[in-house]
Parts: C-alpha cells; sequence; structure tokens
C-alpha cells in the first residue's frame, strides 16, 4: 500500500481510557506507568468468595489495617512498569556481570587474605535466605494487597530479592566450592549468631496483615540491613582490609537498596498522608519490629566487626532514624 | 587454603537448584503448616517437594536479560506503529473489533492471572514451583500492561475500548471470561494451577496467541502480532509449568488421581466454552483469514491435547467426557456464537455485520457439514431484514448458564435443532444450564456457583443502575442500565453504522489524497 | 498405550535471529517438518524434536545460549529438557 501514513493528520476521539481519564484529567496524555498500573484490579462485586479465605472477598482491602481514601495514591517513584522495570534491571545485571567477570579472570578472589575471605563467606552467604525471606514477605502483598500500584511494586521488590540471593549464591560459587552455600545453610539454621534474625523472618512468614509486613521487611529490616553490611562492612571495612573484589561483587545489592527504600519511603509518605489513622498504626510497627531487627542484627554484624559491632549499628540507627522522621514516622 | 583449587564446573541443572531451592529452608520458629497454610486443604497429598522437577531453568539475571530484550522490541514496534498512524494499514476496519475483545475481555484477566500467581508462588511449600509461580506473575503483569499499552493507541480513535475496566467488570457478555478465570482464582492453590496451566494456559492461550495473532499479523497489526507472539513465548514456560504440576500430583499420590481427572474434566470444558469467542473471533471478525477456527481447533486441540491425554494415561488419566460434545460442536460454535452477538449487538461495546457473499462462500467451504444447512439461510434472512430497513435485534436478555455464563443457545449435542436444556433445583431455587457439563459443575460446588452475578439477574435486581432512583416516575430502566453501564450509541451496533467505519474510510482517504 | 505416535512443535518468530537456529533444527532433525504461517514458523516433529547448541553456534557463527530462544520463542508442546547442550522436546520421557 503506497500511503504516506505520517503525514495524515487525525484527530484523536480521547487521550486515555476513561478510567485513567478520571484520574489524571481527559486532556492529559497518560504515561505508560499510568496506563499500565490505574485501576488494573477489578473493584466492585467479584463473582465467587475464595475457598481458601471464605471470611474475604477475592480482592478485599480488609487484609491489612490500613485504610486508603485511594488505594493507587501507592505510587512508584521510579514508575517502573513491567517493561521499564526490567529494562533498568538488565542495566544493572549487565554491571554486576562485568564485576563477576573481572573478578574471576583476574583471579582477585584468590588474591584476598584468607581470613577475609572466610568473614566475607560467614557473613555474607547466609543471608541468601534472609533475602529469599523478604522475597516471600513481598510476595505476601503481592498476593494479598489491594490495588495494582502496591501488587506491582511489591512484586518487583519480591523478584530482586530472588535476584540477590542468586548473586549472593554465585558469590559462594566464586569465592568457594559449591559446599559453601551448605556450611553456610548450617550456620543458619543452627548458629546463635543468626537465630534472632531466623526467627524474625519466619515470625514475618505468618504475619496476617500485609502491610505491616511490608513495614518490618522493607522499611525496617532491609532499611537497617543493607546499609549496615553492604554500606558499612562490605563497602568500607571489608574493601579497607583488602577485600575490595567482594565490594565488587556486591555493588548491585548497594544500589539496588538506595532504589528500593525510595519505593517503600514513598508507600509508607502516602498510606500517612491518605488517612492520619495509618500513622499511628505504621509508627507501632515500626516501633516493633525496629527494637527486633536491631537485636537481630547485632550478632550477624559482629561476625565482621567483633565489639564494633554495636558502635556500627548506632550510627546505622541515627541515619535509619533520620529517614523516619522525613517520613513523618515518629518511632 | 594456600593452593588454588580447581573450581567445579556446574551444569545449568546444578547450578539452578543451587540458585532457587537450596534458598529455602524449613521453619523451625513457626511451623511449616502455619507459614503454608493453604496447600493442603483441596486433599492433594505431596510427599517429596524435592522430586520437583523444573521444566525451565532461569534465574533471575538471565530472566532480566532476555525480558528486557524482548521488551525493547515490543515497545519500538509499538511506538513506530503508533507514530505512523499504523491503525490505518489494517486489511479493514472491522478488524479492529477482534481488538475490543481483547482488552475488554483478555487484558483484565492477565492482572488476575498476576495475582493467582502471587498467591500461589506464596503458598506452595516446595520452593521450586514457587519460584516459577513467582516468575509467572511478573509475566502476567507484563501480559497485561503490554495489551494496555498496545491497544491505547487504538482506544485514541475507535470507540469500545475507552470503559474496558468498567465493561470487565459490569458488561453481562464479559462476565463470561471474568467469571472463568474468578472461578479459576477462588479454588484452592492446585486447582487454580491445573485450570490456568492446563485450561488457559496450554488451551486457549495457543489458540488466541498463535493462530489467532498470526492472522492479526495477515490483517495488518504488527502491534498486536508483536505482543502476542511475545507474550506466548511466556506462556510456552507457563503452560510447561502447568502441566509440570499437574504430572507431578499424580506421581506424589495415587490418590491425586480422582481429584486431578475431576479437575480436568471441569476445566476442559470451562476452557472450551470460553473459547467460544475466540472461535467467533477466528472465524467472522478477522477480515482477512489465515485458517479456521475447525482447523485450529485440531492442531491445537485435537492433536496438542490429544498428546498430553495419551501422555498422561500412564497415570490413569482418560480423556475428559465433555469431548465427545465439543466435538459435536465444533462446527457450530463460532457460528452460534456470531449469531447471538448480532442479536444481542445493542449491549455489546463492539460492531457487529453479517458475513458477506464472499464470506460465506469460505465458511461454507470450511464448514461443509453445518453451514449452508443451518447459518447460511438465517444470515441471509437478516441480509434481507437489513435491506428492508428493519434489521433483526432480540429484545430481552436471554437467559444464561449459572456456570459459564453465555446465554443458555446450544443445541443438543448432535441435534442441532434442538436446544439444549438443563436445570435443577437448589435450596428451593431453579438454575439453568447451557449443557449437562455446567450442570455437574454446578452441582459439585453449588455453593459456589449461586454466587455468580449473572447479567439479566443483576438488571432485574436492580443492581445495574448505579444513582438512578428506580421509584421515580419517569424511570426508564433501560435507559438507567445503560447510563450505569456506560455504555454508548457509538460503542454498540452494526459495524456499517458505526463512527468507527466512517471515520476509518475518512481517514484512510485522506492518507490516499495526500498521497496525490 | 496406544501406537498414535504424538507430535511436538516448537513454533518461532519468523527474522533474521531465529534463521540460524531454524537452520539448525532442519540439519539435526531430518524427521521435522516446517510451516511458514504469517510472522512464524511451525516445525513439528513426531516423538521429538531437539535443538543443539553447537549446531545452532555453527549457522549463526557465534556463541550461543539456548536460553536465547526465550526471546523468539512463540510456543511448544511436549515435555522439556533443557541443559547446557541441548533443548529437547519429546513427549517420552
Amino acid at each position: 500500500m503506497q500511503m504516506d501514513l505520517k503525514t495524515v493528520n487525525i484527530e484523536p476521539k480521547r487521550r486515555s481510557y476513561a478510567h485513567v481519564a478520571a484520574r489524571i484529567g481527559a486532556e492529559k496524555l497518560a504515561s505508560r506507568y499510568q496506563e499500565g498500573t490505574f485501576d488494573m484490579q477489578v473493584e466492585g462485586p467479584q463473582h465467587y468468595r475464595p475457598l481458601w479465605d471464605p471470611a474475604h472477598d477475592y480482592f478485599d482491602p480488609d487484609r491489612t489495617r490500613i485504610r486508603m481514601q485511594d488505594w493507587y495514591a501507592f505510587k512508584d517513584p521510579r514508575q517502573y512498569y513491567y517493561g521499564s522495570y526490567v529494562i533498568a534491571r538488565s542495566r544493572q545485571q549487565e554491571t554486576a556481570e562485568s564485576a563477576f567477570a573481572f573478578v574471576e579472570s583476574r583471579s582477585l578472589a584468590d588474591a584476598m587474605p584468607t581470613e577475609l575471605r572466610e568473614t566475607a563467606l560467614k557473613l555474607l552467604l547466609p543471608l541468601r535466605h534472609v533475602a529469599w525471606g523478604s522475597s516471600m514477605n513481598n510476595e505476601t502483598t503481592a498476593a494479598y494487597g489491594y490495588g495494582a500500584a502496591i501488587t506491582q511494586g511489591a512484586l518487583y521488590y519480591a523478584m530482586d530479592q530472588l535476584g540477590i540471593a542468586q548473586f549472593l549464591t554465585r558469590i559462594g560459587l566464586l569465592l568457594d566450592q559449591p559446599e559453601a552455600l551448605e556450611t553456610a545453610r548450617e550456620a543458619w539454621l543452627h548458629d546463635e549468631a543468626w537465630q534472632p534474625l531466623r526467627r524474625l523472618v519466619e515470625d514475618l512468614f505468618v504475619e496476617k496483615d500485609w502491610f505491616e509486613v511490608l513495614v518490618a521487611q522493607d522499611l525496617v529490616l532491609d532499611g537497617l540491613l543493607y546499609p549496615l553490611i553492604y554500606g558499612a562492612i562490605v563497602d568500607n571495612v571489608l574493601a579497607m582490609q583488602g577485600g575490595s573484589a567482594v565490594a565488587m561483587v556486591c555493588q548491585f545489592q548497594s544500589e539496588w537498596h538506595a532504589e528500593a527504600s525510595k519505593w517503600i519511603d514513598a508507600q509508607v509518605k502516602a498510606a500517612i498522608k491518605d488517612t492520619g489513622a495509618n500513622g499511628d498504626l505504621i509508627a507501632g510497627w515500626v516501633r516493633k519490629w525496629r527494637a527486633r531487627a536491631v537485636s537481630a542484627l547485632l550478632p550477624v554484624a559482629a561476625i565482621a566487626l567483633g565489639d564494633g559491632a554495636e558502635e556500627q549499628m548506632d550510627e546505622v540507627l541515627a541515619d535509619f532514624d533520620k529517614r523516619l522522621a522525613k517520613l513523618g514516622v515518629s518511632a | 587454603m594456600d593452593i588454588a583449587v580447581t573450581k567445579k564446573k556446574l551444569g545449568l541443572k546444578e547450578r539452578y537448584a543451587l540458585m532457587t531451592r537450596g534458598l529455602g529452608w524449613e521453619p523451625t520458629y513457626q511451623s511449616v503448616d502455619d507459614v503454608f497454610p493453604m496447600d493442603s486443604f483441596e486433599g492433594i497429598k505431596i510427599h517429596d517437594w524435592d522430586a520437583w522437577e523444573d521444566p525451565f531453568r532461569l534465574t533471575m539475571d538471565a530472566y532480566w536479560k532476555y525480558q528486557a530484550e524482548k521488551e525493547r522490541k515490543l515497545y519500538a514496534i509499538l511506538d513506530a506503529f503508533a507514530q505512523g498512524n499504523g491503525h490505518l494499514t489494517l486489511s479493514d476496519a472491522r478488524y479492529i473489533n477482534t481488538v475490543k475483545l481483547f482488552i475488554n475481555g483478555l487484558a483484565p484477566l492477565e492482572y488476575m492471572s498476576h495475582r493467582g500467581f502471587a498467591h500461589i508462588g506464596r503458598q506452595f511449600r516446595g520452593v521450586g514451583p514457587r519460584v516459577a509461580c513467582m516468575m509467572q506473575s511478573l509475566d502476567e503483569m507484563r501480559h497485561a500492561q503490554t495489551q494496555v499499552h498496545a491497544i491505547s493507541n487504538y482506544n485514541r480513535y475507535y470507540d469500545g475500548m475507552a470503559n474496558f475496566r468498567h465493561h470487565h467488570t459490569y458488561l453481562p457478555y464479559l462476565q463470561v471470561p471474568r467469571s472463568f478465570f474468578e472461578d479459576a482464582a477462588s479454588g484452592g492453590p492446585f486447582e487454580f494451577i491445573t485450570a490456568i496451566g492446563f485450561a488457559f494456559e496450554y488451551v486457549l492461550t495457543n489458540l488466541v496467541f498463535v493462530p489467532f495473532i498470526s492472522g492479526a499479523a495477515y490483517n495488518g497489526d504488527m502491534g498486536a502480532m508483536t505482543f502476542g507472539f511475545s507474550a506466548q513465548s511466556d506462556e510456552a514456560r507457563h503452560m510447561t509449568l502447568g502441566l509440570e504440576v499437574i504430572k507431578f500430583m499424580l506421581e506424589q499420590d495415587p490418590d491425586n488421581l480422582p481429584i486431578v481427572q475431576k479437575w480436568l474434566n471441569k476445566w476442559t470444558w470451562r476452557g472450551v466454552r470460553v473459547l467460544t469467542l475466540v472461535a467467533m473471533m477466528q472465524d467472522y471478525m478477522l477480515p482477512k483469514r489465515v485458517m479456521s477456527w475447525a482447523e485450529a481447533w485440531e492442531i491445537y486441540f485435537e492433536e496438542n491435547c490429544g498428546a498430553l491425554f495419551r501422555d498422561l494415561a500412564r497415570y490413569g488419566i482418560v480423556m475428559p467426557p465433555c469431548v465427545e460434545q465439543v466435538r459435536k460442536e465444533r462446527d457450530h460454535l463460532s457460528h452460534m456464537a456470531w449469531c447471538q452477538f448480532y442479536q444481542a449487538r445493542g449491549t455489546n461495546n463492539f460492531h457487529v455485520w453479517l458475513p458477506s457473499k464472499e464470506d460465506m462462500d469460505w465458511l461454507s467451504a470450511k464448514y461443509p457439514e453445518t453451514f449452508d444447512q443451518y447459518y447460511r439461510p438465517r444470515f441471509e434472512y437478516w441480509a434481507k431484514m437489513e435491506e428492508e430497513g428493519t434489521p433483526f435485534e432480540a429484545a430481552t436478555p436471554p437467559q444464561q448458564c449459572q456456570v459459564c455464563q453465555i446465554p443458555t443457545i446450544f443445541p443438543v449435542a448432535g441435534d442441532p435443532l434442538t436446544r439444549a436444556e438443563h436445570s435443577c433445583t437448589h435450596d428451593g431455587e431453579r438454575f439453568h444450564f447451557c449443557s449437562q457439563w455446567c450442570q455437574e459443575i454446578f452441582e459439585d460446588e453449588p455453593e459456589k456457583y449461586v454466587q455468580a452475578k449473572l447479567g439479566a439477574h443483576e438488571l432485574y435486581k436492580g443492581n445495574l443502575f448505579g444513582d438512578a432512583d428506580p421509584t421515580a416516575e419517569d424511570f426508564d430502566p433501560m435507559a438507567a442500565a445503560m447510563a450505569f453501564l456506560k455504555l454508548t450509541p457509538e460503542d454498540s451496533g452494526l459495524h456499517s453504522d458505526s463512527r468507527d467505519a466512517a471515520n476509518f474510510d475518512l481517514w484512510r482517504g485522506l492518507a490516499k489524497a495526500n498521497e496525490a | 498405550m496406544s501406537e498414535v505416535k504424538s507430535t511436538v512443535f516448537l513454533c518461532l518468530q519468523a527474522n533474521d535471529e531465529t534463521r540460524g537456529v531454524i537452520e539448525a533444527i532442519e540439519r539435526d532433525n531430518e524427521h521435522a517438518s516446517f510451516d511458514y504461517q504469517p510472522g512464524m514458523v511451525r516445525i513439528t516433529a513426531p516423538g521429538t524434536l531437539t535443538v543443539r547448541r553447537e549446531t545452532v553456534e555453527e549457522e549463526v557463527g557465534r556463541e550461543f545460549d539456548l536460553q536465547e530462544l526465550h526471546i523468539n520463542m512463540i510456543s511448544l508442546s511436549g515435555h522439556v529438557d533443557e541443559d547446557d547442550d541441548a533443548l529437547v522436546l519429546s513427549w517420552d520421557r
């Protein structure tokens, strides 16, 4: 067909879908994030109650105590829809890939002091289980949360944590033999240093209120764990002692957390802004889980820091409390 | 440790096992049953989750890499298609109505699927299947969004798509696909994955995304072609996962056999009923056709499901008994459906038309046993009525099946001239069905299906009037319902009368004039 | 079971990236047939179909990771057995 279609100037009838236009204004062009997110979940009557939870509708806002006037206030500051999400991660994945290749091809792992390498393995490998736990806890929100805005963001978080658990597995294979992973699992299951943390993660598995799980896992536990383990220990302490190869292959985690914390901060802020009573609930949850997270992380930090763990934790906590204050959470 | 030890080279399978099931552990601070409370109530017995075989072995790094590449390609084509007014290269404006069925009927189900797989990706206690389900949950988000994005540009120029959210929730005919999916999602985790992995992915999506999408390509829709083929590449993983779960259940305990057989019977039938819409898209709504519904059915059901059931026979699974009726209906399905939508066009959000002489000749060639005998006379009669300015239209909403929610239009199997009537009484109330098979599904779980919200009933119950006051003197129930349903005259009716047809011709005319 | 030999299939998008893959499949699977439809090719084979990494690499002239198949795969049927060197579809396992 010989048509010069680009030069045909035709007037569109509308700029977006009706439910999107109702939110952003009929005159506005919608972004892909907006079109792919707003009102994707059914609201209104549903046909059947779930056999697995007959007390609720299939989609039910009452699976959390948080109340929202607008469940689509849970916007993602990164505006991730599937396409932009995987494209962003594929770039980070490429960077991580070159870091692994660099360390491997130059045998940098072998060049590390033995003691340091052992500390790194002892500290990092059990964390693959912690990341997997975080993945499960975010899957809870993806499954039982309300509205596509929050379930989408939570699922990206869950997949990221699975990715991190797999990067940590690769670090084990890079620095040691596959058996090292089994040793780390034994530590996770039985060493005293890991038990408070494992108990915390398992307690979250049975917590029913998905927003509480989100606050406890993403804001509190990961909010303390990443700055402490990756920020303070891997990037500073280990790197200074000749472990910069470890820091290189952990770069994904540090960068990821800087980004993901923007997302969880935005969710918490949105909940508080939407309905005042949410603020008290969230503050209560933060208080409850912050205390537990601190005592669970201290023995883990001590693996690398010994007596210095407490001091380092205080620094991390000071920053964390500033972050909470900015969110309007009075813990 | 001074001597450098040669690293073992791990194969894909070994490495993948470390990357997935190696991550899990058995909780001890909480009981395992409390952590995974939902994977046992259906009666499925799993003794050894570690016996699970992963069908595909994508770690997240590979997933991000390959999916990003698919998305880059897809959006480049969507952008080019939109910027170049690609909709004007379509074979014919009638094609756009298939796009309307996609956005109204399918895209919201993809989101449902995202949630359903997030749910079972949290609930199965085996790490291997859980990881695969999480990945599928993520893929389904992709499908919901790529469909919304691909169709966004059509929505800017044509009717019937702007209210897809509202229409999917309330419009009676769209409750057929919606209730199908909600039925699966409200079941237990094993039933859900059997239903979706088998009926939806293996049967339905293969028919939608392969022959139908190839047809879309043939009709000039590069956008649909790209999202369709690209989505189906994920579906290949999904159907493999679903079938693996079915085999896993059967291998784990002989007591699982009757449960799985019951589900396969139910979901084969439920799936086939939803496919009525696809049959009609394939035979009537594609202006240029690649293959008929019956031909696609032979390849993707008879051949492909035949192979599957032969394979499952070793566990004692047999072909569902409903398949006999399905075969008898094969050459009727699309015609009956199109007749129904033609008559009820006032409550559709897409346009209909009568097949042209050329279309009918194609249909007779493809359906020599049925078309000329049962359907051509009807279409010719309706064409005459259209010519005379008195087009035929149904006045009252049809009776719907309590399970599949399709109007009870189906004939007795093997007797095309007698309408099938099935009903039963439950708790003093009478319920109607399209078939013996839907009735059996109802009778197995009546407390579930009595909850179904049937369009006509909702209307009579006054649930579709929105804010209008039914006690007001000038209350017009039909007008109130139309307003609540957000169904405009532009959305419905005959294609030839539609604004879409007029605009398409006008715009294409402009394009041709520009060329001169 | 019955004597009917079940067919496996693999549908690929028909584009420049899959050209070499299709040639490789042709070389390794004499019993396969190739059906070209708009935008795609449907490869069917009785019993089993194998995609071998080495053959694909010879055809495309570079290293090839079999998981790259996901990018242009449309659909398949049969049990999947995937390792570093081959992807095998079959109904008997």
